[in-house]
């Protein structure tokens, strides 16, 4: 080997913390604009009625979706793979031509792919199954994407110095399998052109667009053990990775117990597929689908838990750091929102209390709380993390990263408080009757009833917004620092005041 | 007995194997300090702060003869 010491190489690592920001932008903004609708629904055709169709809510909630899910988070996970996959394995990206070559491709095979989804979903092109909207060309694709993921897992993992793999690698291995069975076996489908109708036309439909390959009850069973354990594969393990990595590292604490971490991998993993018929309790689906579903969400809260008091013991008697630094306070909030949400699904998922939550905006303010609290904080403040070391200059601004952090948990705290009330008080006037069975109410007197919910939840994921551009900003702003750092920092990552 | 029928017992039997497979790990980690290479577990504990490329792997593979 020549000379020059061995670097990790975090080209493609970059190149994903610039898709995060930009794609998390965005999906957010579109987020925002959404709520706003629901508050004023004006605004579903402020630009006129000739562009109505690409400004209403129901073109532009898939879009939002599956920008922050496909879009932000997903390029989170890879940002944060090409980074902490080559730390802890102790191997540096610059060591393989193939993999690097492998990485970019991977790279810009998804920038195709997101191009892709953004077109045809504006131009409303869809398979109508949630969070599986893409038709089929467009799912290919995604599967190439995948495969090219999966090759730079386990080629990284083939090439490496640590013959023990740290936690944070078991889930990102568990994320990639997870979702490359989920997303195969949802997104099988009939591409319509090769159906024939009942009258034996054949060749009808365009040749893009499909239907699924199941029907009825069975594709609500295949959609929804999919949907949840997106949330599964997508929000969580790979955050899990995240968390895993980044706490112990910025902190300097080593994780508090290893053991846990196993165990609750392993509990998570043998747990979390089975908790799907939450979605669909009180539907068509066999009862005891419907009851396993939510005897299997509750003890989901045990490994849930397992892994996130790991990291609050984690912190044990450093305690001060929180107060110090805002990245730590990002990732503690982040684990405690964790836990927050593994505690509040479970009880959604109970049958009488989904009796009231099922369809309400209880679920909305129970997603956001998760993905705004967990996963949201969790990816700034790895990206946060990451960012004087990638760039090698330090944190541009402290004070605004604070700023951000107080910004954006009130924005979250109200979003999921108004939508809690919201979700109540919708889901006691749906059922409320007279004596004789009548319902009480009409459909739109909840309507009229969550205005001002809706109006907050807007002003909530509007600061939220405000806080996502301030990130923007500040990792611009260290990116084209002149603050250089010469030696990286081993925990405490160097901010600017 | 049909293919479904068959299917179903196999798939009952796997699961039953797996749940014995993941208590038994339980009870593997509840008992024992360390795994079967006779590492202590909490020595991965540090494997994030460990992190730099040249310091040493708790458990090194024996890849190249570097440098
Ligand atoms: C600025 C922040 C955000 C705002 C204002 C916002 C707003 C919204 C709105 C208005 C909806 C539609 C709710 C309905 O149909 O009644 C929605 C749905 C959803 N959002 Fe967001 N969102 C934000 C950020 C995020 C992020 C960061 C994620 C994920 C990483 C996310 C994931 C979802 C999901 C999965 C749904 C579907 C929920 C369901 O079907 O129950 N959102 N969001």
């Amino acid at each position: 080997m020549e000379n020059r010491p061995l670097e990790y190489d975090y080209t493609v690592a970059k190149m994903f913390m610039l898709t995060t920001i930009a794609l998390g932008i965005v999906g957010m903004l579109i987020g925002v604009i959404l709520a706003f609708e629901l508050a004023f629904p004006s605004i579903n055709t402020i630009l006129g009625s000739g562009l109505a169709e690409y400004t209403n809510f129901s073109r532009l909630r898939p879009l939002h979706t599956d920008a922050v899910i496909f879009g932000f988070t997903l390029s989170g996970i890879f940002a944060t793979w090409y980074y902490v996959g080559q730390r802890v394995l102790k191997v540096s990206m610059a060591e393989s031509g193939l993999l690097m070559f492998i990485g970019k491709l991977h790279f810009l095979l998804y920038i195709v792919g997101v191009v892709a989804v953004v077109v045809s979903l504006l131009a409303g092109v869809t398979t109508s199954k949630e969070y599986a909207e893409f038709e089929w060309p467009i799912d290919i694709a995604i599967v190439v994407v995948w495969v090219l993921f999966g090759i730079s897992i386990f080629g990284l993992i083939g090439i490496r110095r640590e013959k023990s793999l740290y936690i944070s690698v078991w889930y990102y291995i568990a994320t990639f399998l997870g979702i490359a069975m989920l997303y195969l076996f949802n997104n099988m489908e009939v591409p319509t052109i090769l159906a024939t109708s009942p009258v034996g036309e054949t060749a009808i439909g365009n040749w893009w667009h499909s239907v699924s390959m199941y029907a009825g009850t069975n594709d609500a069973l295949v959609q929804w053990w999919y949907g949840h354990n997106a949330v599964a594969f997508g929000f969580t393990v790979p955050i899990v990775a995240i968390i895993y990595y980044f706490l112990p590292k910025e902190s300097g604490q080593a994780i508090y117990s290893y053991k846990l971490s196993l165990l609750s991998f392993w509990g998570l993993m043998f747990v979390y597929l089975w908790a799907g018929g939450h979605h669909l309790l009180y539907s068509t689906v066999p009862d005891w689908m419907q009851t396993m579903g939510s005897i299997f969400s509750v003890i989901l809260i045990l490994p849930s838990w397992g892994s996130a008091i790991n990291m609050l013991l984690t912190m044990k008697g450093e305690w001060q750091q929180v107060a110090a630094s805002p990245l730590i306070k990002f990732m503690i909030l982040g684990s405690t929102f964790y836990m927050f949400s593994t505690l509040e699904g479970p009880i959604q998922a109970i049958k009488s209390v989904n009796a009231i939550a099922h369809f309400t905006d209880w679920i909305v303010g129970h997603v956001h709380d998760g993905v705004l609290g967990w996963v949201g904080f969790m990816i700034m403040a790895a990206l946060y993390h990451m960012a004087p070391r990638v760039f090698k200059r330090e944190i541009y601004s402290k004070s605004l990263m604070a700023a951000q952090f107080w910004i954006q948990t009130l924005g979250v705290v109200l979003y999921f408080t108004s939508m809690w009330i919201a979700g109540i008080t919708q889901g006691m006037m749906w059922r409320a009757h007279d004596e004789f069975g009548n319902l009480a109410y009409s459909f739109i007197d909840t309507v009229t009833v969550l205005h001002p919910y809706y109006a907050i939840r807007g002003v909530g994921g509007l600061l939220y917004l405000t806080g996502f551009l301030l990130f923007a900003y500040n990792i611009y702003k260290t990116w084209v620092s002149d603050k250089e750092v010469d030696a990286e920092r081993l925990n405490q990552s160097p901010m600017g005041a | 007995m049909n293919i479904a029928e068959l299917s179903a017992y196999g798939y009952f039997a796997l699961t039953i194997f797996l749940v014995i497979v993941l208590y038994g790990y339980i009870y593997h980690l509840y008992t024992k300090k360390r795994d079967v290479e006779g590492h202590d577990y909490e020595e991965y504990s540090n494997m994030a702060l460990n992190d730099d490329i040249g310091s040493t792997p708790v458990k090194p593979l024996l890849r190249d003869k570097e440098n």
